[in-house]
């Protein structure tokens, strides 16, 4: 089959490989309709992400329809349509029982890894370092998928692809993003980042009722999509005093609650930005961290800071007095898809969203490369990029 | 909370029996030999002779005591008792390693399933087979280096349904090994701690060194992988791997 391989930083191919096989008994192959890149997989591409190895398969944003299982997959057939959460989850653990699906105990063959550097080892993911279970990944033409009686959701026919693709990551984490914000009805949210995880978690926040949503970047197309299609204010970040805006706009006060969508690899033009631009090109340091940064300074007293952006490794210059002196609350953490899958399908049966609305670019798998680095580049509008295999 | 490997004996004499690891041949020689490189070197002591004397000395302590520093070092035992588990793991001797991880499933099922000493080899890595010879008494056989294999019998000598298995190697093991698996109800919804305290020992005659090698340095990972393999197949009924899928 055909997937897209990783090789070096800057280095992405699509190459011949074999067909996966069925490994383990809950195992099952899924044909592969529709894949997404991912900005985390800028990470990968960026080389932020440490123990990935030459010819490993990438892409954990993937759906299709089911061709083989294994002897123990009893819910799913041959022919049904699903979409596959990027996080693993064996359901029998204590964590899975507890619905944090992201922190299954089972999942990572590689947990030790992760142990040593984490202390404790989160779930294992699809196409996302060996640290991080070492399994293949969805920009491929197949794909073979662990406790497939577990993670793997059927889709309505009446449902299209690029309707429900978003479902396996971005819809929920952004959704998560929102809810982890606690948002009582009135509250103002403010979003870091107008990337695809930013957009759903603008639009997760009206539907969990926030009174205002401001989204912030300094991307023109992003922040049009924000402001037309997420229904947010929107603040570009190199025109406006972030702070001094966010203060006009609420008061005085602040928001009440503040979302990091962008991550490590943030950029800006403050003193701090270019310290950890410094450390990070020096290998003095793993992240960059300025959105994170303006969003515990901006946040309101007693508000919550929300992180839905990637952090791998340890973090410098962190405001944690200015947290602990406004008494913010933190939340943060890979998405428990698995958790937020029914309710959010529910969601665009209903109508009440349609996800498909960041899409900016479609692509065939052949062209994974390229796109790549479109999307990197953030040329040509490029907010969100689909592959068919 | 866990099981003691103690053996009660009390007589001094067999604490110094438990010390010897040079046959009586060897005693009688360093004897002889220490005593008269003491006499020689003490007749030149303006010669470099007290270098003489000290080794004499040494060698007369390693009579006396019938106990050699280097044969421990590297695993050599000719007093014939390595074969002696108790010996063989005594105090500071053997090694010791305790481990525990906490398993989603009902302590019944957990003790059950390790209880069948033939499952062990679906999660304890070097494992090859465990065979039962009688209810109490199993041969086991473990990779060693270089494609050998090891093989030894064991016995459970202490077992409470539901709580503890306690075994240790029989004479003649190729792996002096004592070991004991605890189960105790974890805190309320919070499944089974399972908690396994193993002692092993080098001085295992002709595999002494090998069975080193065999749990490498750390023999504390190895048994942390072998529980979480465990935890592995009874909550989630396998063993995640990635080993055979398509790469670049």
């Amino acid at each position: 089959m055909k997937a897209l391989c990783w090789y070096a930083t800057d280095d992405v191919r699509v190459e011949r490989v074999p067909d996966p096989e069925i490994l383990n008994p809950r195992d099952a192959i899924i044909k592969v309709t529709l894949t997404a890149i991912c900005g985390s997989d800028l990470h990968l591409l960026d080389g932020f992400i440490p123990t990935m190895k030459r010819g490993d398969i990438l892409g954990h944003e993937f759906m299709g329809e089911v061709v083989a299982v294994g002897r123990d997959i009893k819910k799913l057939k041959i022919g049904d349509r699903v979409v596959v959460p990027f996080t693993i989850a064996c359901g029998g653990c204590y964590f899975c029982q507890q619905g944090l699906w992201a922190a299954c105990d089972n999942s990572n063959p590689n947990a030790w890894m992760l142990e040593a550097a984490y202390g404790f080892s989160g779930s294992g993911l699809f196409g996302y370092s060996h640290m991080m279970g070492g399994y293949a990944g969805g920009q491929a033409e197949y794909v073979r998928v662990p406790f497939a009686d577990v993670g793997p959701y059927k889709v309505p026919d009446e449902l299209s692809d690029e309707q429900v693709l978003f479902l396996t990551d971005i819809f929920p984490t952004g959704y998560m993003a929102a809810e982890n914000c606690a948002i009582t009805p009135g509250d103002t949210v403010a979003v870091w980042g107008c990337g695809p995880v930013g957009q759903f978690c603008m639009a997760s926040a009206w539907l969990l009722g926030a009174g205002r949503v401001i989204g912030i970047d300094r991307e023109p197309d992003r922040l049009r999509m924000a402001a037309d299609k997420s229904k947010a204010e929107v603040l570009d970040l190199t025109k406006v005093d972030v702070y001094e805006a966010l203060k006009d706009l609420t008061g005085g006060r602040g928001p009440d609650a503040c979302v990091d969508a962008v991550g490590m690899e943030a950029h800006g033009n403050t003193i701090g930005d270019w310290y950890d631009k410094a450390k990070t090109a020096t290998m003095m340091a793993t992240d960059r961290l300025g959105a994170l940064r303006q969003a515990i300074h901006c946040c309101r007293k007693g508000g919550t800071v929300s992180v839905p952006g990637v952090y791998g490794g340890l973090l410098d210059k962190v405001p944690i007095g200015a947290a602990f002196a406004k008494g913010l609350t933190m939340k943060m953490g890979q998405t428990h898809v698995h958790r937020y899958l029914p309710a959010l399908m529910g969601h665009i049966q209903r109508g009440a969203i349609d996800p498909s609305y960041v899409i900016t670019h479609r692509a065939r798998l052949d062209d994974a490369p390229k796109a790549y680095k479109t999307f990197r580049a953030k040329r040509d509008g490029c907010i969100k990029v689909v592959m068919k295999p | 909370m866990n099981m003691e490997l103690t053996f009660p004996e009390d007589a001094r004499e067999a604490r110094a029996r438990s010390d010897r690891n040079l046959s009586d041949v060897e005693r009688w020689a360093s004897l002889a030999a220490g005593a008269a490189l003491t006499a020689y070197g003490l007749s030149r002591l303006r010669s470099n002779g007290w270098i003489f004397a000290g080794v004499g000395g040494l060698l007369l302590r390693r009579g006396v005591t019938a106990h050699c520093d280097i044969y421990e070092a590297v695993g050599l035992n000719t007093a014939g008792t390595a074969d002696d588990t108790r010996a063989a793991l005594r105090g500071p001797r053997g090694v010791n390693v305790l481990e525990s991880v906490t398993i989603n499933r009902p302590i019944e099922q957990l003790y059950r399933f390790w209880r069948n000493l033939e499952n062990l080899p679906q999660f304890m890595s070097h494992l090859e087979s465990v065979e039962k010879v009688t209810d109490t008494i199993s041969h086991w056989r473990a990779k060693g280096p270089a494609g050998s294999v090891l093989e030894w019998n064991a016995e459970i000598f202490n077992e409470v349904p539901n709580k503890l298995i306690a075994w240790r190697s029989l004479e003649g093991a190729d792996v002096v090994s004592a070991g004991s698996v605890n189960f105790d109800q974890a805190a309320a919804g919070r499944g089974t701690r399972v908690t396994v305290h193993l002692q092993y020992s080098p001085l295992g005659g002709k595999v002494g060194a090998a069975l080193a090698r065999l749990f490498g340095a750390d023999a504390e990972t190895e048994i942390r992988e072998d529980l979480r393999r465990f935890k592995q197949l009874l909550e989630a009924g396998e063993v995640p791997t990635t080993a055979g899928q398509p790469r670049g």
